[in-house]
């Protein structure tokens, strides 16, 4: 029989994994209504207006509307894979969560105890993200293979080329972050950049900013946003790999991909602005302000970016988007592995 | 506890790579294979080893296989055709995995593989990626040098297999 201790720590990291998933699934709702709020004030329209206040509702009336629709599988599709992979796009993208930290460590009042805020902090945190959010593509393939569609065969085969081509320059971009902090652990890279914004990543001149930037652009392709949402150009191929899908499966890719763009803007902030750490330090006896907040507020600084970009750049042409990934980052990443080699030695 | 996993990762493992051999989808192998590696990921962490793990999935699960299926689906290969060239080395292959697990046998039961586990400790997970990379540039630097060149080779040789000559 474990003693209590034990049973209290299994107890809090369950009671962890049901707070994140939960609002990992509630997520989506705000951030669309904000992301077409965002799309309509930059195209100079309203926006959602209708459904409540400024159109606030308007992501509930969305779910409703997914979950009364009727969930069609394709005739000659490949049943069980078409059921499939709506799954398999969605777990990798709520499993990387899992040593994600969201700060240090809080005491709760009631039961005096320290509650660390990540589930857990593995030695190679940063290579299981990696790992695991490489797996969300099979829900892209394997969706697009088994729809039996030519414009979802074609949005799949176009997604796996790019993912792979980019996952090459993400892997770089990390690679250098792990030169500069010495360590795989997400806890450990952030605690490196504390004490002032000069210790940031973003600011270890000269090679920080290449880095960031070789990331920002990599992710930005393994999200599949815009300017690289070639999987999805509706201009060729109907809406890609997920041409097919209705109803709550398709709502579950959109899940996602929102999710995508949370951890994207989550490990921007941890590998390169800091983390949970401020800028600097407060000169007035004023209470200082909670580390998470600092951490929420980059995280959505970033979230508003992604968005403002959406509506900002065109879409790139696919043999362009291949050059970038091959013959621009990849090179780039090389070099700079070079300096910042040499930088730490 | 430990040995209660290491047996469901097992029964996982062998049962979806039998599915692989059987199943007549290329698609629906592939997808058994992904499980089979996945269930591999799992018994390195159960033998102390992340970042082992963290890589299996990293290079097997998240590349080696997506390109797998990226070929099989390109390539659409009938399933009549993948049966043809198939049956002809099924004895010999057959022979080969009966002698493989023999041998593997005839050491297990004479004591000569024996790889005992330490305690599951807090600094044995944490130290793991710096002892692999001590090792590996060590103790292990020829053959590490070596694998190196090889994958070299292969990479040269196949840029040089599909690469197309402009005539003109």
């Amino acid at each position: 029989m474990p003693d209590v201790t034990t049973l209290i720590e299994v107890l809090l990291i369950v009671i962890k994994v049901v707070v994140i998933a939960m609002i990992l699934f509630s997520l989506p709702m705000p951030l669309t209504w904000l992301e077409r709020k965002v799309a309509g004030h930059i195209q100079v329209r309203l926006g959602p207006w209708r459904v409540g206040p400024h159109g606030i509702l308007q992501a509930v009336a969305d779910a409703i509307k997914l979950m009364l629709k009727e969930d069609i599988t394709p005739d000659k599709a490949d049943k069980f894979l078409f059921r499939l992979a709506p799954l398999l796009a969605l777990v990798p993208a709520f499993a990387v969560f899992v040593t994600i930290p969201f700060g240090e460590s809080i005491s709760i009042p009631f039961i005096e105890r320290d509650v660390t805020l990540y589930i857990a902090d593995m030695n190679v945190g940063i290579l299981y993200i990696l790992a695991i959010a490489g797996l969300g593509i099979y829900g892209v393939i394997l969706g697009g293979w088994a729809s039996n569609s030519k414009y979802s065969l074609l949005g799949a085969l176009r997604s796996s080329a790019q993912m792979i081509s980019y996952e090459i320059a993400i892997s770089f971009a990390a690679i250098g972050v792990v030169m500069i902090a010495n360590s795989l652990s997400l806890v450990d890279i952030v605690g490196a950049q504390s004490g002032s914004i000069l210790n940031w990543n973003i600011l270890y001149l000269p090679v920080g900013p290449v880095w960031f930037a070789i990331f920002l652009i990599a992710s930005l392709a393994e999200i599949n946003r815009i300017p690289f949402d070639l999987p999805e150009d509706e201009g060729t191929l109907g809406a890609g790999f997920h041409t097919e899908y209705s109803g709550m499966r398709f709502s579950l890719f959109m899940l996602a991909e929102y999710v995508a763009m949370v951890t994207v803007s989550i490990l921007c902030v941890l590998l390169f602005f800091g983390g949970w750490n401020a800028p600097f330090d407060m000169p007035l006896p004023i209470p200082p302000i909670p580390a998470i907040f600092w951490f929420i507020g980059k995280v959505s600084a970033f979230i508003y970016f992604f968005m403002w970009l959406r509506f900002t750049l065109p879409r790139y042409r696919y043999d362009q988007l291949m050059t970038l990934g091959w013959k621009v980052l990849i090179p780039i990443s090389l070099v700079n592995i070079l300096v910042t080699g040499y930088m730490r030695i | 506890m430990e040995q209660l996993f290491f047996y469901i990762f097992s029964i996982v493992a062998i049962v979806s790579a039998i599915l692989v051999v059987s199943v007549r989808n290329p698609v629906h192998s592939a997808l058994y294979l992904i499980i089979c590696f996945l269930q591999v990921a799992a018994m390195f962490v159960l033998l102390r080893s992340p970042f082992l793990a963290a890589v299996q999935v990293f290079i097997y699960v998240g590349a080696v296989m997506v390109l797998f299926l990226f070929a099989v689906m390109v390539l659409d290969l009938g399933k009549e055709r993948l049966k043809d060239s198939m049956h002809s080395q099924s004895i010999l292959g057959g022979a080969l995995a009966i002698v493989l697990f023999f041998i593997a046998f005839y050491l297990v039961y004479n004591g000569d593989i024996v790889a005992p586990l330490g305690a599951y400790t807090e600094t044995a997970l944490m130290k793991n990626t710096e002892v692999i990379g001590a090792a590996l540039y060590t103790k292990y630097i020829y053959p590490f040098e070596v694998v190196s060149l090889i994958l070299l080779v292969a990479l040269v040789g196949a840029i040089t297999l599909v690469m197309r000559h402009k005539d003109n």
